[in-house]
C-alpha cells in the first residue's frame, strides 16, 4: 500500500501571533514551527497502517526550506521518503493543485492529511485534492482501518459519528483519535538522515486570492469578578448588562 | 447576478448557521444589486423553506431526491455546481462547518473558484472583492482579495447580526443529475444523539474541564445546561479520558464554537482551549483558582467550587423565569 501524507508547517499552538512590514507579513521571530497537529495524527496513523500492511509512506509539504526540519521529523517518525514542493504556500487552491500534481504522477492508495491547517483553518485542501484527482474525499476522519482494497472509517458529524466503508483510493482529512501522536526515537532520528528528501519545483497556478493585510483582534476588556457568595447575580448581569441572555 | 446560498437542513429545518448564511448572502446580493437564491438539499416542508425569505432570499431551489436525504458532501458539491450553472451565480455563500467546508472544497475544484473560509464580515466590493477572514484559530484576521471569477465564501458564526423581515420566498423544485461515483461509499452506521442541541448551532454552551473531577460528576453541569437550553462541551483531557463523548471536545484540535454565552466550569484556559472559544460573545469562567489563565479571556468570572456554584446558578435561572 502506498500512502501519501501531506503536512503543513505551522506555528506552535502556543505561539504569540504578530505581524511585521505594515501588517503584511507573519512575524516569525521567536516562533517555533511544528508539523500541523491534525497532520501529525494523519502521519501517525499512516505509519501504523504501514506497520500492519507493509508498503510505503511518503510525506509531502508545499513550502520553503524552513519546512525541512518538519519533514525530517516525519521521516524520523517513520515515513520512508519526503517531497517538498519548493514554494510559498499562498492559498488552499494553490497548495491543493501542487499536491494533486504530485499525486497524479504516483498512484497512491491513500492520501492523508489533517482536517485543517492551524494557520488558515480552511479545512478545504483534502476536498480540493480529491476533486482535482477525481477520487472521493472525506473529513474529519477519526478512525481508519484498511482491509484489502477497502477502507472502513468513521467521520465526526454534528453531535456524533458516521461509519463508512469505501474502496481505495481515497483522500482523507484526519483528526484525533485516529492515532496517538508519535515522538521520534533515537534510531528513527538517525535513519531519517539517510532517507530521501526530494525538492521539486511547483507547477504554475493562477493567483486566486491575494493577501492584503493582517490584523489582530481588539484587546479583551477586563473581566468582571463576581464574589462566590453572590454567584446568582451572574444571571441578572447576563440579562441586563451583557444583554446576551 | 445572483448569490447562491447553500443551506444545511437538520431534522427538517434550516440550521441556524445556515440562516445566518442566507442573511449574509442577501446583504451581499443587495450590495451587488443582485438576488440571493437558496439551494436546500434534503427533506423539509415548503413552509419551512419559504422562511428563507425572512432572511432575505428571493427564491429557494429545493432538491428532495431520496438518495440525497443522507448527508453526502460529494453529491451535494455536484448539485451545488449544477445550481451555480442554472442560476448563473458568481458567488456562493455557505456556513463554515464540517459539511460546508467539504462541499465548498469539491465545488471550488469543479468551478475553478477560490474558496475563502472563516469570513467575518461583508466583503468590500467597492474596488475588487476583498474579504476579512479569521485565521490562526481566531487569534488574527486577514484581508484577502479574491481574483477568481467564481468565489466561494464560508461564513463564520455570528459574522452578522441577523435582522428578520416578514417576507417569504417561493420554493421551486430543482432536479440535478446525480453521479453514481458520488454514492460509492457505504454508510454502515450513524451514531447520533438526535435530541442533543448541536454545539455549533447553540446560543449558550456550558462546558466542563478536568476540574469536574470525573464522569459521574456531570449532573450539576447538565442541570444548568438544561435550565438555560444550552448545549454541553468539554476540554480535550475530558474527552481524552472518555468522561464525555468526543464530539463535545472544544478547542484548537476540537470544535470551534461561537455562542452568545460560553460558561467554562473547571477549565484552566490553556491557549489551545481558548482558540476554540474566542469567537464567543460573552465568556463566563467558574474556577476555584483565582490565577487560572481563563479569567484573562473572560467577561465574567467567579472564583469558587463548581460543585457549589453550578446548582446555585441553576436555581437562579429557574427562579428568574
Ligand atoms: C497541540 C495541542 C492541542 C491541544 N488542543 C486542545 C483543545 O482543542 N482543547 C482543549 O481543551 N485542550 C487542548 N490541548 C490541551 C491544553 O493544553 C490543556 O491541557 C487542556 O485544555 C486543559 O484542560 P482542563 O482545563 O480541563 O484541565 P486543567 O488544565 O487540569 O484545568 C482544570 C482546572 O479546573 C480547576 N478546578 C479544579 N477543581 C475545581 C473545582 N472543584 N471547582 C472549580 N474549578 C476547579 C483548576 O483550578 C484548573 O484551572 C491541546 C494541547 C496541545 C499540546
Amino acid at each position: 500500500m502506498k500512502i501519501l501524507v501531506c503536512i503543513s508547517n505551522v506555528p506552535d499552538t502556543t505561539a504569540k501571533i504578530s505581524f511585521t512590514d505594515n501588517d503584511t507579513k507573519f512575524n516569525k521571530t521567536g516562533v517555533q514551527f511544528i508539523i500541523g497537529p491534525y497532520d501529525d495524527y494523519a502521519l501517525a496513523r499512516a505509519v501504523e497502517l504501514k506497520e500492519q500492511h507493509g508498503g510505503t509512506v511518503t510525506v509531502l509539504n508545499v513550502g520553503e526550506s524552513e519546512s525541512d526540519p518538519q519533514l525530517r521529523k516525519a521521516l524520523a517518525i517513520g515515513a520512508d521518503d519526503a517531497i517538498r514542493v519548493n514554494t510559498e504556500p499562498t492559498d488552499s487552491y494553490f497548495v491543493a493543485a501542487q499536491i494533486a500534481h504530485i499525486a497524479s504522477q504516483n498512484s497512491y492508495d491513500l492520501i492523508l492529511m489533517g482536517r485543517e491547517s492551524i494557520d488558515f483553518n480552511s479545512g478545504v485542501v483534502h476536498g480540493l485534492v480529491g476533486e482535482m484527482l477525481g477520487i472521493a474525499s472525506y473529513s474529519p476522519v477519526m478512525k481508519l482501518d484498511i482491509t484489502g482494497n477497502e477502507a472502513k472509517f468513521a467521520r465526526e458529524i454534528d453531535g456524533g459519528k458516521e461509519h463508512l466503508s469505501a474502496a481505495l483510493p481515497l483522500v482523507l482529512g484526519c483528526q484525533e483519535p485516529i492515532a496517538e501522536w508519535k515522538i521520534p526515537n533515537m534510531r528513527g532520528i538517525m535513519t531519517a538522515r539517510t532517507k530521501s528528501l526530494a525538492v521539486v519545483e511547483p507547477v504554475s497556478v493562477d493567483d486566486s486570492t491575494v493577501l492584503e493585510k493582517y490584523a489582530l483582534p481588539a484587546p479583551k476588556g477586563s473581566c468582571r469578578m463576581i464574589p462566590a457568595e453572590e454567584a446568582e447575580q451572574l444571571i441578572a448581569l447576563l440579562k441586563t448588562e451583557a444583554k446576551v441572555l | 447576478m445572483s448569490v447562491l446560498v447553500f443551506v444545511e437542513i437538520d431534522n427538517g429545518s434550516i440550521k441556524k448557521t445556515s440562516r445566518e448564511a442566507i442573511y449574509f448572502g442577501a446583504r451581499l446580493a443587495e450590495q451587488l444589486s443582485g438576488e440571493a437564491v437558496v439551494l436546500a438539499i434534503g427533506e423539509a416542508t415548503e413552509a419551512e423553506l419559504e422562511q428563507a425569505g425572512k432572511w432575505g432570499a428571493t427564491r429557494v431551489l429545493h432538491v428532495s431526491e431520496e438518495k440525497l436525504a443522507h448527508e453526502n458532501s460529494l453529491a451535494y458539491a455536484d448539485v451545488l455546481a449544477q445550481a451555480v450553472g442554472a442560476t448563473d451565480s458568481k458567488i456562493i455563500v455557505l456556513a463554515k462547518s464540517g459539511l460546508g467546508d467539504a462541499v465548498a472544497a469539491r465545488a471550488a475544484a469543479k468551478l475553478k473558484a477560490s474558496v475563502v473560509s472563516g469570513v467575518t464580515e461583508l466583503p468590500d466590493t467597492q474596488n475588487g472583492f476583498k474579504v476579512v477572514r479569521s485565521i490562526y484559530t481566531g487569534k488574527a484576521f486577514a484581508t484577502v482579495e479574491i481574483k477568481s471569477a467564481i468565489k466561494i465564501l464560508g461564513i463564520r458564526k455570528n459574522a452578522l447580526e441577523v435582522v428578520e423581515s416578514e417576507k417569504s420566498a417561493p420554493v421551486e423544485g430543482f432536479t440535478p443529475t446525480l453521479r453514481e461515483s458520488d454514492f460509492a461509499a457505504k454508510v454502515l452506521e450513524v451514531e447520533k444523539a438526535s435530541t442533543e442541541l448541536s454545539l455549533t448551532d447553540a446560543d449558550i454552551i456550558v462546558s466542563g474541564g478536568r476540574g469536574m473531577k470525573g464522569p459521574d460528576n456531570w449532573q450539576p453541569l447538565l442541570d444548568l445546561a438544561g435550565a438555560l437550553g444550552a448545549a454541553t462541551g468539554c476540554s480535550k483531557p475530558v474527552s481524552d479520558l472518555d468522561w464525555r463523548p468526543h464530539h463535545e471536545h472544544i478547542g484548537q484540535t476540537g470544535i470551534k464554537v461561537a455562542p452568545n454565552i460560553y460558561i467554562a466550569c473547571g477549565i484552566s484556559g490553556a491557549i489551545q482551549h481558548l482558540a476554540g472559544v474566542n469567537g464567543s460573545k460573552c465568556i463566563v469562567v467558574i474556577n476555584k483558582d483565582p490565577e487560572a489563565p481563563f479569567f484573562k479571556a473572560a467577561d465574567y468570572g467567579i472564583v469558587g467550587d463548581v460543585f457549589d456554584i453550578l446548582p446555585r446558578l441553576t436555581r437562579a435561572v429557574e427562579e428568574a423565569r
